[in-house]
């Protein structure tokens, strides 16, 4: 099951990707509710978004952003049978990567 | 002599006016119903009935924009989707919960609160999946949220579109008896500011509280579990209901209490012929 969703809608003037990625996100400055130690810093530090293989746009991101994060795009140029390619690394070397065609 | 009589003739009165009170509260639960919805007709002459499935946003037209903007790719997807591979996933003794259920677990959602006649209690859905974890030796799950959330919300979005069907049999007095319950616990006053669930989902239904609007109780239980946009996290209806009361500062009483199930089956009574809408994204 990949972490990442991704959904595309053609609109008159721009097509609109959106994405979810399944990430805890965690700040490392929580405590544990039961054993009161800090929970281990994770969190996604790069977001890419490659529109068929060119890099469109590269998210630098820190603790500071939720759980779960969604984002979404705005692309003009794009066309029906387009692949969006949509991948994260995390700061404990996690990553994972989707493949989206548009429609 | 006169004076006796005259007290005697006041008694009468008096006991005559219990009568009549006591028969007033225990009205015929379809009468309720149709009460309630005249009611909200009154309120919100402009809303369909179906329409009350989707609570306060069917009402606040801004806040509707916004969470119809949400469910074109909603945050419960993530939980939907671990809640049918928990769904699938056979137990250690070969079973699943699909067995436990009638057609599989599969459209059965809107069948949920009923009262079981042999176990003589209100069965909820939540309540049914523990006993289906008991009945296969396993520990049952934390009500309120994590796993318990994720497969009422993959059995609710199997069921999505079909009609409420809470009824109350015919010829069970205990199971009258349970939806009166929940409809005195809906009314009664409790908690130091003195609350009680009418006061805001009835009385002042579509009015302002601090910032937010007050929805109305119609509808209250088709759209569970939701995602709560205030935790993040996937909750459960029970969930809703202790929070409610801990606002009002009363005593909380446990998710799946006999009192929190009464409220429930009063609830989907009244919601009987609604859509079922869950899972569901809230704020």
């Amino acid at each position: 099951m990949s972490t990442i969703k991704i959904r595309s809608k053609r609109l008159a003037d721009y097509t609109l990707v959106r994405t979810l990625i399944a990430h805890p996100m965690e700040t490392g400055k929580r405590k544990d509710d039961d054993t009161g130690e800090l929970i281990p810093a994770h969190f996604i530090q790069t977001v890419s978004f490659k529109h068929n293989d060119q890099l469109m746009s590269q998210c630098q991101m820190g603790p500071g952003i939720a759980k779960n994060p969604f984002f979404s795009y705005h692309i003009k140029s794009a066309q029906a049978g387009d692949i969006i390619r949509i991948s994260w690394q995390d700061n404990l070397g996690y990553s994972d990567t989707a493949e989206h065609i548009i429609r | 002599m006169m004076i006796s009589k005259r007290l005697q003739a006041t008694l009468v009165v008096i006991v005559c006016s219990f009568i009549t009170f006591s028969a007033s509260i225990y009205a015929d639960p379809f009468e309720d119903r149709q009460k309630m919805r005249a009611f909200y007709q009154h309120l919100f002459p402009q809303l369909p009935l179906a329409d009350y499935a989707a609570g306060v946003y069917a009402i606040d037209p801004d806040a509707k924009e916004s969470w119809l903007a949400i469910e074109e790719f909603p945050p419960y997807e993530l939980a939907l989707e671990e809640g049918e591979v928990l769904f699938k996933q056979p137990f250690a003794n070969g079973s699943s919960y699909a067995n436990c259920f009638p057609n599989q677990g599969i459209t059965i959602a809107q069948n949920y609160p009923y009262w079981d006649k042999k176990k003589q209690q209100i069965v909820t859905l939540a309540s049914a999946l523990n006993d289906c974890r008991l009945d296969n030796q396993l520990t049952p799950l934390a009500y309120g949220k994590g796993e318990i959330s994720y497969l009422l919300a993959y059995m609710a979005y199997t069921s999505r579109g079909q009609k409420i069907n809470t009824r109350i049999p015919k010829d069970s007095q205990a199971a009258l008896a349970a939806y009166q319950q929940g409809k005195a616990y809906f009314y009664q006053r409790r908690g130091q500011l003195n609350f009680s669930c009418a006061i805001c989902h009835l009385d002042n239904a579509g009015k302002f509280i601090r910032s937010e609007i007050l929805s109305p109780a119609l509808g209250h239980t088709t759209h569970w579990p939701a995602y709560r946009l205030n935790t993040g996290e996937m909750s459960t209806l029970h969930k809703r209901f202790m929070v409610c009361n801990t606002l009002i500062r009363a005593k909380v009483d446990p998710a799946q209490s006999t009192a929190l199930r009464q409220l429930e089956y009063y609830l989907s009574f009244m919601d009987y012929g609604l859509p079922l809408n869950g899972p569901s994204t809230r704020k």
